[in-house]
């Protein structure tokens, strides 16, 4: 992390050539090659033997010709441009992007874990149906609830699962409503999934605490009697805030026939301080890649395990893990009212393990931490930027806030502008623009893994921006300036979009008359 | 630190939660364990598994036993691939961006395809995408998919599930009965209310598919075509853009993934040029920066969830880009010359495997024509038998396809890796004959 006394501007000189970007099919050269194949002493039959009457490809797949060196030197290049939880804070609202024990990786990459076919006889894979059920107990336990699915394979394939497990439900009662209930502070993923669902979402507007509008809930359910599928609720909600008026707001949901669903997006907030099956919630799902530890990969895996209360259990996805009488564990696929499966198989294996290490590792005592130093360290770092933004809501914060960057639009300063300069200071930007209810949104999310040292740097960066905004606004403006590129030019990648390598014979092909 | 917010305690910091929503108990979890008792748990546990390649293995059915070279790991194990995350921040992030970009650059040089995503969870979410788009985002809203039977029995559930609440439940057309789809059945299950026809190349019976014959059909009623593929079939056989396919989709578990017991792999999902702004999930796009710099960005995300919430394309989210990403190494690491000379070594142990197999006494062909690295035999026994019993011998003898189908309870599925050897396969099958004897 850099001193406010080395503040970086730019580093590229004026009329210095462009570094050359080359992709890895650029970097191709006829006849180099890395790959081997083994030998098998299997009769060396010819494609026209094997394949007669059958359409083959008229050209092969223009991958590239590269060498084992080349191809390691060349994502080497590549790591090197980005930026990770071990390279430093990333507090990435709404992503929990906290430290991961290294431990986890080493047991998901234990042979009789990634080893394994999801086929192999269930005789030959007891200890992984061991894990998934005693993984399974444990999730239950820490929501409150009752029964799990391990199948989902992210937060939003969770939230598509729970869905229809409501509509199951729903279904099963000869009841066939179709509005879910959303507050209008929810994540993207909660109406879309709705939608996959075949319900129809209606937001339900924020009160003047940051809280969803009790008076507002109640009244669009008395408007709509026997119409509320469900409500969604992230608790503590996408502003950090905790939802005071939950057991209210259940209580009227369940009045009205529906279900209440938890987005456990936020659950590094709560772990062993609050439960969501005793908050009256119905259905929950956990993202453990965030919550319980997985690297996020750039993008993914996840998993998005889903618990329910007892009666929605006869709808949960098949196979169902079962202990026999002989106390060995089973697949049981017999469940006639399940509402199916929702992906191949058990689910990301490979990532439920590593939080069945997470939670083992820190037990209940553990967890608590997680959540007590989470919260800490978001208060903590609220108190020391709140001065330099408007705060919508005056409430004590959970495991992470929002500020909105408002003030600086007088110097002409967006929250987005902010978030580029921050590149410059080597830590990662909050979410920006998120939720949609603050304007010039900065959604902060330190995680219980930084020390005070590191927020206090955090929190150093933003202070030093924020005065150049004030001083140099136009700095923020043209912001990062020590990146491999400057800001790129998103609307033109939109307008003509380029999704592939464009390769020299295509133009060939192009010009050439048809 | 407590002193700097202001409070006294921690339990201070969450009086904020209402005490009848408290949880002022001890969650029933197991003590907290040292690293060194998690590891020796953890490794109990997974003692407790046999690992395929611990046995000599004919089992696939979706995931495949196929060799992840070192490159693999070497790239995807560093740290800021792996713990970084959505490259919301582009110019922090031109690494993972531009490897997504060569990501989908390979998908659609091996589908014959002009638009790739950056990858969905699996091969069976990624075909129900691919329904959702045709028959909600375009197309025929509101129309039927229409099934072959020779699609994975797992994906046709998953996309049954998937789209429960969208519309018509899918018509699945049963096989021809050697595990290929049967263009007459097919052309009558096909009607003006069609959104799309799946195929799958090969078929899970590990048959080669007349591919343009159903993309014919298809859009003779003005369908789309859906092909869901093996990606490493396509080292040899045509690509479903060449055969006139809208969209592909599969798993991508055997481009240089573990098995991981069923996951994670990752899905793929490309489609016709037309289809660009239907796509579900992330896309990379290729631009410049104000100084004219090459660089790369998350692009046309207005057909997303964070941006366009119940409009959105898909509810997709996290994706599986790491394992992409070992599915971008592995297919470089293959290149241009490695994958068909892959492709044509698992042609050759699959095709002598089967004619081994075919000449035990009673042993019989289920899949006709031509296979890739797959293919099923009808037994004279049921086929769970003859697994456990060579399980026993060191084998993983196949799928017993009775777990999909009560009918089908005689039939094995088998498949074969690139480093199984002719011994082997010999060996293997002198034990099914001693069995079957």
């Amino acid at each position: 992390m850099r001193t406010l006394t080395e503040t970086p501007r730019r580093a590229t000189k004026p009329g210095a050539p462009p570094p050359g970007i080359r992709t890895i099919y650029e970097k191709s050269r006829p006849g180099r090659r890395a790959y081997s194949l083994p030998q098998t002493g299997v009769p060396e039959v010819s494609l026209d033997e094997l394949f007669p009457g059958v359409a083959r490809r008229r050209r092969p797949a223009r991958l590239p010709q590269i060498a084992e060196v080349d191809l390691v030197r060349h994502f080497t290049e590549l790591s090197g441009r980005d930026y990770g939880v071990e390279t430093g804070i990333y507090p990435l609202g709404s992503c929990t992007m906290k430290y991961n024990p290294k431990v986890n990786e080493l047991v998901a990459a234990l042979p009789g874990v990634r080893g394994l076919h999801p086929y192999e006889p269930e005789e030959l894979v007891q200890g992984a149906l061991e894990l998934m059920d005693t993984l399974s107990r444990w999730l239950a336990e820490i929501a409150g609830l009752a029964r799990t699915t391990l199948q989902p394979a992210a937060g939003a394939h969770g939230e598509l699962t729970g869905l229809l497990l409501v509509r199951a439900y729903h279904e099963d009662r000869g009841a066939e409503p179709h509005i879910a209930l959303i507050p209008d502070t929810a994540h993207g993923t909660n109406p879309a999934s709705v939608v996959m669902a075949g319900y129809e979402p209606a937001t339900m507007p924020s009160d003047a605490r940051g809280g969803i509008d009790v008076a507002a809930v109640r009244r669009f359910v008395n408007e709509h009697a026997g119409d509320i599928a469900c409500l969604m609720l992230t608790n503590p909600n996408t502003l950090g805030l905790f939802e005071t008026d939950i057991v209210e707001v259940a209580r009227i949901v369940h009045e009205a026939g529906g279900l209440l669903y938890y987005d456990g997006a936020n659950s590094n907030a709560v772990l062993g301080r609050s439960r969501p099956g005793d908050m009256g919630f119905d259905i929950v799902h956990f993202n453990t890649h965030k919550t319980f530890s997985t690297p996020h990969g750039g993008g993914g895996p996840g998993a998005g395990p889903v618990v329910v209360r007892d009666i929605l259990e006869p709808y949960l996805p098949v196979p169902v893990l079962k202990k026999t009488a002989a106390h060995q564990y089973t697949l049981d696929y017999d469940r006639p009212r399940s509402i199916g499966k929702v992906r191949s198989f058990y689910g990301n294996f490979g990532v439920l393990v590593r939080a069945y290490a997470y939670i083992r590792a820190l037990g209940a005592e553990g967890l608590r931490e997680v959540s007590d130093a989470a919260v800490l360290n978001a208060t903590y770092v609220m108190a020391g930027v709140r001065d330099l933004f408007d705060v919508p809501y005056e409430r004590p914060v959970m495991h992470e806030f929002v500020v909105s960057a408002e003030p600086l639009r007088a110097h002409g300063v967006r929250a987005l502008d902010v978030a580029k300069r921050l590149l410059d200071y080597g830590v990662h930007p909050p979410t920006t623009y998120f939720p949609l209810i603050v304007k010039e949104a900065l959604m902060i999310e330190p995680t219980e893994t930084e020390s005070r040292d590191d927020l206090d740097a955090f929190v150093a960066a933003v202070r030093a921006v924020v005065g150049e905004a004030r001083s140099d606004p136009e700095l923020l403006r043209t912001a990062p300036h020590t990146m491999p590129v400057g800001r790129l030019d998103e609307v033109a990648a939109a307008r003509n979009p380029v999704l592939s390598q464009r390769f020299p014979d295509d133009e060939v092909a192009a010009a050439r008359p048809t | 630190m407590l002193a700097a917010v202001g409070v006294s305690s921690l339990d201070d910091l969450f009086e904020t939660i209402p005490a009848e929503v408290r949880f002022d108990g001890r969650l029933d979890l197991p003590e907290p364990a040292a690293e060194a008792d998690v590891w020796r748990e953890l490794s109990g546990l997974a003692a407790r598994n046999r690992p395929a390649d611990e046995l000599v293995s004919f089992l696939g059915g979706g995931i495949y036993d196929t060799f992840v070279p070192a490159v693999v790991e070497a790239v995807t194990s560093r740290s800021e691939f792996l713990t970084s995350y959505t490259p919301y921040q582009a110019e922090r992030s031109q690494g993972v961006l531009q490897a997504i970009f060569e990501y989908q650059t390979a998908i659609c040089e091996l589908t014959g395809l002009d638009v790739s995503n950056a990858s969905m969870y699996d091969g069976a979410t990624a075909l129900a995408e691919a329904a959702i788009l045709a028959a909600a985002h375009g197309g025929r809203p509101g129309g039927r998919i229409v099934v072959s039977g020779g699609v994975h029995p797992e994906y046709v559930q998953v996309l049954a599930t998937e789209t429960h609440g969208l519309g018509p439940a899918p018509v699945v057309i049963a096989d021809d009965g050697g595990g290929l789809t049967s263009a007459a059945a097919l052309r009558a299950a096909v009607d003006a209310q069609t959104a799309a026809v799946v195929i799958s190349q090969p078929s899970f019976f590990g048959g080669i598919e007349d591919l343009a014959a159903a993309a014919r059909i298809a859009h003779d009623a003005g369908a789309l075509l859906i092909v869901v593929a093996d990606p490493l079939a396509l080292g040899v056989l045509a690509s479903p853009g060449q055969e006139g396919a809208d969209i592909a989709v599969g798993e991508g578990q055997s481009l240089g993934n573990y098995q991981n017991f069923g996951g994670p792999g990752f899905g793929f999902f490309a489609a016709r040029k037309e289809l660009t702004r239907r796509l579900p999930g992330r896309i990379v796009g290729e631009t410049v920066d104000g100084e004219g710099r090459r660089g790369f960005v998350l692009t046309l995300q207005t057909r997303e969830q964070h941006i366009r919430r119940e409009r959105a394309t898909s509810n997709i989210c996290s994706n599986h880009a790491l394992n992409a990403l070992a599915g971008l190494v592995y297919l470089s690491w293959l290149g241009k010359d490695g994958l068909p000379a892959l492709a044509l070594q698992l042609a050759r142990s699959a095709a002598y495997l089967r004619e081994r197999l075919l000449g035990v006494p009673g042993v019989e062909p289920y899949t006709r024509g031509p296979v890739f690295r797959e293919f099923a035999v009808t037994l004279p026994v049921a086929a769970g038998d003859l697994v456990a019993a060579l399980a026993q011998r060191g084998y993983l003898a196949g799928l017993d396809l009775g777990r999909f189908w009560p009918e089908r309870g005689n039939t094995l599925l088998l498949a074969v890796s690139e480093s199984r050897t002719r011994a082997e396969i010999d060996a293997f099958v002198e034990e099914v004959s001693a069995h079957l004897d």
